[in-house]
């Protein structure tokens, strides 16, 4: 069985590319066109360069050694945090723009929720002297001003979305629209390995750096390349795709996605699509989804404004339904206190995204020889208010 | 059963045909009938249904908010079909319903054209089910139930892509203005003319309705200068917005 996509741009009963016609140009251009591009000697040359000399790759494989004393077990954090702007996002982003450049478009647009991917999408548009729009919610401006702030730095235009619940998902919503009213000289950068295909392959290649690299640091540090675990948190799913993806078809790895549980599965506010959804269609993939009886998509919560997306990128909807990966959810709290744990045992703040998948070390066993790999895919200077406010830190 | 030659007469008839599209359970819930009966009453020639979707990512601000007011109404697929059971007895005209798969995918695809069927709806507009998987998968039961579906093409369709989009429609093409979502204001410039004429030229085998930005008399004029008819949306749910449903015919006076 392949955990890849297939040809018609499925991975096994999800994906697919659900578009209204007005979309089909641009998307069928760039479904031609992305992996001839990134096969291209001269655009691997550049995409690579770039992630040495400007993102600042390869990230370490850390051993963390007072965690691994403190659960008996062999823990290596994956240092995406250590990212230029601060996470994995911009793995993605500067392969999407070179992509971009190469189908000659000169506009470039971009949904975010928490501004992560928005600040990573204004960076190496600054870096390409390329126009710039982003998409946020109007609530995520309010919640989340220093990131707006950030990409008005960096020379991006900040457009609220003022329909629907005025979220990452009515972001994306305006960012489609976008695209749909300027369908000639436009590229819309998408964050996560969502929407309709070719997307979530391409962002998962792009991402896929992080387990290329930790397969050689693996073999360089233990002399093997595959662990035992590979842990990540998924909203909806880049940094997890990232991680696993040289690890899908080599079973001896056990695979675990976290999902942001809100305030607990049962409360109605949560994120955790697996345990929520059913299958469906969101901005263009058919995938686990978030809704309704009737089909209209809820809105999910979680205190971590990266994870709380009422969707699931359709590799993930298969790698759950396969049951290839274990998933697991986890709530704010749980979460907020391994943000505290870890800036206390190893020195790293992390997001609280990132904090999610830490919190599986109190769900799971691991065997004093396992060696388990959680991704740190964001640092946590984004989150030191939410931080402030939870434990009273002023 | 129904079936579906009751667009094909009406696509035949030596007229311009004027469709109107609203979103159910806007202003109010119990709305449909009332603004469906008004509607045929006034001389429109073809209606399409909105079923209301929360997340409409090919519409512009005016039906996004019918929708979710319909929605905060408490619209569903149940209701709607419910309000739709006795619809033939008083109307006549070709009904269609236009909505996002989603809804329709979670109602389950053959259920939902089966109770299209019974209830009388002639043809679905799903703007997100693409072509392939149309025909892959779901074809069959439009045709097990009598129904048309209708696709859409753009100014950016490929001629390759329009030829193919012909061959497998059986009622109308569905021809989206310009590029733009829905509710687009103003007259239409040369390169939509343009468009209009090259479309007209390559004498498609279904006939076709131009939708999006047909706001008033003279762009449903520019419209249907070559094309068989036109599709009036947004317009009219302003005009619902600001005048109610108890004066439809004012609004459709000034068109036709």
């Amino acid at each position: 069985m392949s955990y890849n996509v297939n040809e018609k741009g499925f991975y096994g009963d999800f994906g697919g590319a659900f578009i209204p016609e007005m979309l089909y140009p641009n998307v069928e251009e760039l479904r031609q066109n992305y992996l001839k591009i990134m096969q291209e000697p001269e655009f691997q040359k550049e995409f690579q360069q770039l992630l040495v000399d400007y993102v600042g790759r390869p990230t370490p494989l850390y051993f963390a050694k007072r965690l691994s004393a403190l659960y008996n077990t062999k823990i290596y954090l994956k240092r995406e945090d250590l990212c230029h702007t601060g996470a994995h996002k911009i793995n993605n982003t500067i392969g999407q723009i070179l992509l971009a450049k190469k189908l000659g478009k000169t506009r470039i647009i971009a949904e975010t929720g928490a501004g992560q991917h928005g600040v990573a999408t204004a960076t190496v548009c600054a870096l390409m002297g390329l126009e710039c729009i982003v998409y946020m919610g109007e609530i995520d401006i309010k919640r989340q001003a220093p990131n707006v702030a950030r990409m008005k730095m960096l020379g991006a235009e900040v457009r609220p979305a003022t329909s629907g619940s005025k979220t990452l998902k009515d972001a994306t919503n305006e960012a489609i629209r976008d695209w749909i009213n300027n369908p000639e000289n436009t590229y819309y950068i998408i964050g996560s390995v969502v929407g309709p295909h070719p997307y979530p392959d391409m962002v998962a290649r792009f991402q896929a750096v992080i387990s290329s690299e930790i397969k050689h640091q693996l073999l360089e540090k233990e002399n093997r390349e595959n662990p035992d675990y590979v842990i990540a948190c998924v909203g909806g799913g880049s940094n997890a795709a990232g991680a696993f993806y040289h690890f899908l078809d080599k079973k001896v790895v056990k695979i675990i996605a976290v999902e942001a549980a809100g305030k607990g599965i049962e409360t109605g506010e949560s994120a955790a699509t697996s345990a929520l959804g059913k299958i469906g269609i969101i901005h263009g993939s058919k995938t686990l989804l978030m809704q309704t009886d009737d089909g209209q998509i809820t809105e999910p919560y979680s205190i971590s404004a990266g994870l709380d997306y009422p969707g699931v990128g359709p590799m993930h909807a298969n790698l759950f339904q396969t049951k290839r990966a274990e998933f697991l959810s986890i709530t704010d709290d749980e979460a907020m206190k391994w943000g505290l744990k870890l800036s206390k045992t190893e020195g790293i703040i992390p997001a609280i995204e990132t904090a999610h998948a830490f919190a599986v070390l109190d769900k799971k066993k691991f065997q004093p020889s396992d060696i388990v790999v959680i991704n740190l895919s964001g640092r946590g200077d984004k989150d030191l208010n939410t931080y402030i406010d939870y434990f009273k830190l002023t | 059963m129904h079936h579906n030659s009751s667009i094909n007469d009406k696509l035949k008839e030596d007229k311009k045909l004027l469709s109107i599209y609203f979103s159910a359970g806007y202003p109010n819930l119990n709305d449909t009938k009332t603004i469906i009966e008004s509607l045929e009453n006034s001389g429109v020639d073809m209606i399409e249904i909105g079923l209301p979707f929360s997340d409409p990512l090919a519409d512009g601000p005016t039906i996004q908010e019918s929708s979710q007011i319909a929605l905060h109404n408490g619209m569903t697929t149940n209701i709607l079909f419910q309000q739709l059971e006795n619809i033939r007895e008083t109307v006549k005209i070709p009904l269609l319903i236009m909505g996002y798969f989603n809804p329709i995918l979670q109602y389950g695809v053959e259920n939902f054209c089966k109770r299209c069927a019974e209830i009388g709806i002639d043809g679905l507009i799903i703007p997100d089910l693409p072509v392939d998987i149309y025909i892959e998968n779901y074809k069959f039961l439009f045709e097990k139930y009598g129904l048309v579906n209708v696709f859409l093409i753009t100014p950016q369709t490929s001629e390759d892509r329009i030829r193919y989009i012909d061959s497998v429609s059986n009622g109308f093409i569905y021809m989206v203005s310009s590029a733009s979502v829905t509710g687009n204001q103003g007259i239409f410039g040369e390169s939509q003319t343009n468009y209009f004429e090259r479309i007209a030229n390559m004498k498609l085998k279904n006939p076709q309705l131009v939708g999006f930005g047909i706001n008033d008399k003279t762009t449903f004029n520019q419209a249907t200068k070559f094309a068989k008819g036109a599709i009036i949306g947004s317009a009219f749910i302003k005009f619902l917005k600001e005048n109610g449903v108890n004066t439809i015919d004012n609004f459709i006076k000034n068109i036709i």
